[in-house]
């Protein structure tokens, strides 16, 4: 994997918007964003109701998934072309969880809304109506994918990598500064995890840095083991895997979605507190 | 005005919208305030980052119509850091528990 096989620029973009084979689709948790303008001929997908089972924290189903995307429109030969607000957090999950179900021809748009928006690109509130579409999706692929037992047997033995930031890896913070602090869960983070917070990997107008810097950046992987990221509720580090998988194409690498919000409730684990990794 | 997600998930609520009555002011560490542009008008759309005092990335929300931001923090210093169309801008400040209003001036 490479940059030029994971992402498409914003003039790539613009280029290409009405391209048959590709489709534009914005993601986001609040979706008021690509109800308020979006790129023209995209649809949405809402990171809540459209990804996450309404009942069971878990996601939606093989079914359910295959079910989202005909509905949409997506074939499965179909060039996929994500991109959200939010530095593309809830973009570079959607991009995870379509590799997940097996869709191969998907990139990220760099730097998402926000860079689109800082260059007064155009953006419309038409809708597209998209023909419906009979899509096949594939078992979910367990090797990106880490529940809790996969964290739990990876502390001291495999690469963690915390990419919340310093101040709610240290357990100076249980949320990002832009949510209200009380929460139920304990502040700190999973004894071994390094912090390597995910806008290290971006520049302030939301496209990645060089491969060159995030190479740099993460040196410290041990590549003979394998990786773990998490963050809070998984798409910060989808935004990492995302880096690590696609961009610097390395292997063995696994998303943990429950992240923080499950780690940090459940009873007997070990919890490390302060700046450093801490002792397995 | 939808309502603010909290634990569900990570992305910035509605930035115009009331504090959630939840929202416990004797806990909670509130940075808000308004974007302006030179001439004082506010900057819908701008996207405000919150850099700690390390200078390093800690959120990133949108400005509401009219101008608006705010992040739930803790007591200490921090950096304001604006984008727009019309140009960046910067602010240090310092905030206490409670609400803690700033205004950042963006230009080219």
């Amino acid at each position: 994997m490479s940059r030029e096989s994971a992402l498409v620029t914003a003039d790539w973009a613009e280029k290409n918007l009405n391209t048959p084979g590709v489709v534009f689709v914005e993601v986001d948790e609040d979706t008021t964003a690509y109800d308020g303008g979006h790129i023209a001929g995209a649809i949405k997908i809402d990171w809540k109701a459209d990804l996450q089972d309404p009942v069971r924290r878990d996601f939606v189903n093989k079914q359910q998934f295959e079910a989202l995307l005909s509905s949409r429109g997506i074939g499965n030969d179909d060039k996929v072309i994500l991109y959200g607000g939010n530095n593309n957090w809830f973009a570079a999950y959607a991009y995870w969880y379509f590799k997940l179900y097996g869709h191969e021809n998907v990139r990220l748009l760099d730097g998402g809304r926000k860079k689109w928006e800082l260059d007064a690109r155009p953006l419309v509130k038409d809708v597209p109506q998209r023909t419906s579409t009979s899509y096949t999706a594939k078992e979910q692929d367990r090797s990106i994918r880490a529940f809790r037992d996969d964290v739990i047997a990876a502390i001291g033995n495999h690469n963690l990598v915390d990419v919340r930031s310093p101040d709610e890896y240290a357990g100076r913070l249980l949320a990002p500064a832009h949510l209200p602090q009380e929460q139920a869960q304990r502040a700190g983070h999973i004894p071994t995890a390094v912090s390597v917070p995910w806008s290290k990997a971006a520049n302030e107008d939301g496209t990645f840095r060089s491969d060159g810097e995030l190479a740099d950046l993460y040196s410290f992987v041990d590549d003979s083991k394998p990786t773990i990221a998490y963050c809070r509720i998984g798409e910060r580090s989808s935004h990492t895997w995302f880096v690590l998988v696609e961009i610097l194409g390395k292997q063995g690498v696994q998303n943990y979605d429950g992240s923080w919000t499950e780690y940090g409730s459940l009873v007997g684990v070990p919890v490390a507190l302060g700046d450093e990794p801490g002792e397995a | 005005m939808t309502a603010p997600s909290t634990a569900a998930g990570c992305a910035a609520p509605d930035q115009a919208a009331p504090l959630p009555l939840s929202v416990d002011l004797e806990k909670e560490t509130v940075i808000t305030g308004i974007v302006r542009a030179e001439g004082g008008d506010p900057v819908a759309g701008a996207y405000v980052r919150l850099l700690d005092r390390s200078g390093e990335f800690t959120a990133e929300v949108v400005t509401s119509p009219s101008g608006q931001f705010r992040f739930f923090a803790a007591p200490g210093t921090w950096t304001l850091r604006a984008l727009s169309r019309f140009g960046n801008g910067d602010a240090q400040v310092t905030a206490e528990r409670g609400v803690n209003q700033f205004s950042v001036t963006v230009s080219q």
